[in-house]
């Protein structure tokens, strides 16, 4: 079946014309039709707009203008902007938006040939663990129906690890692409920040928010990263460097390199399975010639805190532009401030209502210094820590997920424990610094992430230690089955 | 520090959002228990650090100061709930 194949081993396929780009696209819209009942990864999926892209694609292989991830299928997190397909960040206030614009990354995807999938769902505006928070359904875990698939980019973490795309983008402010492939036994990486563009996705947390991809193998990720990276003119954040590339992604060893094993990311309190399953691919690592050391970084233990000021407080911010006027959903109120309050009001769902509240109140005169000023305080003194360790190590490892995949409803009554879940992700948005969840096991069935951390821009690097990693590691071969 | 009922009405006055009676009990029970949680940063003196906004140091980034195509105005209003005359339609702010 043409859906168990790897990326890389379809862009082959293709470009050799053993398999037509139609054929790829068709495999991959019958698997959806077949299993997203179930699953439920997509909000919107246009099999039309995927088979003319796909008509496109083949126009590329034909004419010998096509490249790696010419037809090749990709699924878009539901808050990246995609010209005339709808967009709604899975809320309810902007329910029936269809951007009159491209993200830099979908127009990137459009331009390699890419066939673009559909929509995939999301925690409401990015914002939870789960992707219980979306407003128009639930997204299950391919390896437990009854369990999440993580959040917030469930939808397309359980798309490529039920094989309904070969690759998805997802968003990563506080572990959204790294949690959710940690849950879903697949490789999610998140650039650093800066090096992928963020024009056209829709913000959450400006100075945290950085796209990136899942995947089920680094080569796989390597190759989408390679197309949608590098300086866009259109991000005012976005780094002066070329797009990451992979030429060099399986040139690496080893055989010497020094790894950080920060004690705090190895807290007592995470699952016992996941901490035996880490310290079993540790060993694996150690036999291929990695030299481990066990450090302190003692403001990790205030990444959450810091995390859950900073990112709401921009939150709050950043969606003050939805107000009935422009787009989306209006319900008219007394005069313009009643329309904008009870838009807001029945536009967004608890879970954003209740972030946008706490970043209005670390902003509000009397509070802004006890608690923003003193978190950008804290991100200064993380940020110092990470680039001292940098200095010493090659890379950092450390757990994904503190837990494998709970169970849907498990944890919705209790915010807090489903806030630690970003525990181990949180440092590399703070920080600014590349990181990739790999599988390196399972525990009762479930998948277990193994995160890597390299030092920021030093992306190449890190993607050529991951590839490493993986081929020491026993990998997953026997991908669930969701029949 | 705890947040009062009056404080969430405030909080919500300045979010523009209109909250019922319900969700702002619940809201003050769901910030005052985060704010519990927040105190350990309350240890870090911190004065002789210089906070950071960002992760990643770009400053002043420019463009050339050339015309460009902006969005046709059709397709801005696209989106809107309400339009006139091409134009997007609120209440009325300034009374006559």
């Amino acid at each position: 079946m043409l859906t168990e194949f790897s990326a890389a081993e379809l862009s082959r396929k293709i470009a050799s014309k053993e398999v037509s780009c139609r054929e790829v696209v068709d495999a991959f819209l019958d698997r959806i039709a077949r299993d997203d009942s179930r699953l439920g990864c997509f909000l919107t999926v246009d099999p039309e707009k995927a088979r003319e892209s796909a008509r496109a694609a083949q126009a590329m292989v034909d004419t010998g203008s096509g490249g790696p991830l010419t037809g090749v299928p990709v699924a878009l997190k539901d808050n990246i902007s995609t010209e005339g397909i709808e967009t709604t960040c899975a809320s309810k206030i902007l329910k029936g938006y269809i951007p009159p614009f491209d993200a830099t990354v979908v127009t990137r995807l459009k331009l390699a040939g890419a066939t673009l999938l559909g929509k995939t769902n999301l925690d409401e505006f990015a914002m939870g663990t789960s992707t219980e928070n979306s407003a128009f359904q639930l997204t299950r875990n391919p390896w437990d129906l009854d369990r999440s698939p993580g959040g917030s980019s469930g939808g397309s973490a359980a798309s490529v690890a039920g094989r309904l795309a070969p690759l998805a983008l997802g968003s990563d402010t506080g572990g959204s692409i790294r949690q959710p492939a940690a849950l879903c036994g697949v490789v999610g990486y998140k650039p650093t920040y800066g090096r992928c563009s963020r024009y056209g996705l829709i913000a959450f947390g400006s100075s945290l928010d950085q796209i990136g991809p899942f995947a089920r193998s680094v080569e796989d990720a390597a190759l989408i990263t390679e197309a949608i990276t590098g300086h866009d003119a259109m991000d005012g954040t976005s780094l002066p460097l070329p797009s990451i590339s992979s030429a060099r992604l399986k040139e690496g060893s080893l055989k010497g390199l020094k790894a950080a094993l920060p004690k705090e990311l190895f807290a007592e309190s995470m699952n016992p399975g996941v901490l035996s399953t880490v310290y079993a691919a540790i060993e694996s690592l150690k036999r291929e010639g990695v030299r481990f050391t066990e450090i302190s970084m003692p403001s990790i233990a205030l990444g959450v805190t810091t995390y859950y000021i900073i990112a709401p407080a921009e939150a709050s911010s950043n969606l003050a532009r939805f107000d009935g006027v422009r787009y989306g959903v209006r319900v008219d109120g007394q005069g313009h401030i009643g329309l904008v309050e009870r838009t807001r009001a029945e536009g967004f769902g608890h879970e954003v209502k209740s972030r946008i509240m706490i970043g209005t109140y670390a902003l509000s005169a009397g509070y802004y210094d006890a608690y923003y000023l003193r978190a950008l305080r804290i991100r200064s003194i993380m940020q110092h820590e990470f680039e001292e360790t940098f200095k010493d190590f090659d890379f950092v490892l450390s757990p994904t997920s503190p837990v494998p995949a709970f169970r849907l409803g498990e944890l919705r009554m209790d915010p807090m424990a489903m806030k630690l879940l970003d525990f181990c992700t949180i440092p590399a948005n703070l920080g600014g610094m590349p990181g990739i969840s790999l599988n390196c096991g399972f525990t009762e069935g479930l998948p277990v992430g193994l995160q890597l951390m390299g030092a920021p821009s030093e992306d190449e690097k890190l993607l050529q230690i991951a590839y490493s990693v993986e081929q020491a590691l026993p990998t997953a071969t026997n991908w669930p089955s969701i029949a | 520090m705890s947040i009062s009922l009056d404080e969430v009405r405030h909080v919500a006055r300045l979010a523009r959002l209109a909250l019922d009676e319900t969700e702002i009990l619940s809201l003050q029970g769901e910030l005052n228990a985060l704010l519990g949680h927040f105190e350990d940063i309350q240890v870090i003196e911190g004065s002789g650090i210089e906070p950071k906004s960002h992760a990643v140091a770009i400053q002043n980034v420019w463009s050339e100061d050339v015309p460009g195509r902006t969005m046709p105005r059709n397709q801005t209003l696209l989106n809107a709930p309400l339009s006139r005359a091409g134009l997007f339609v609120v209440p009325m702010i300034i009374e006559d």
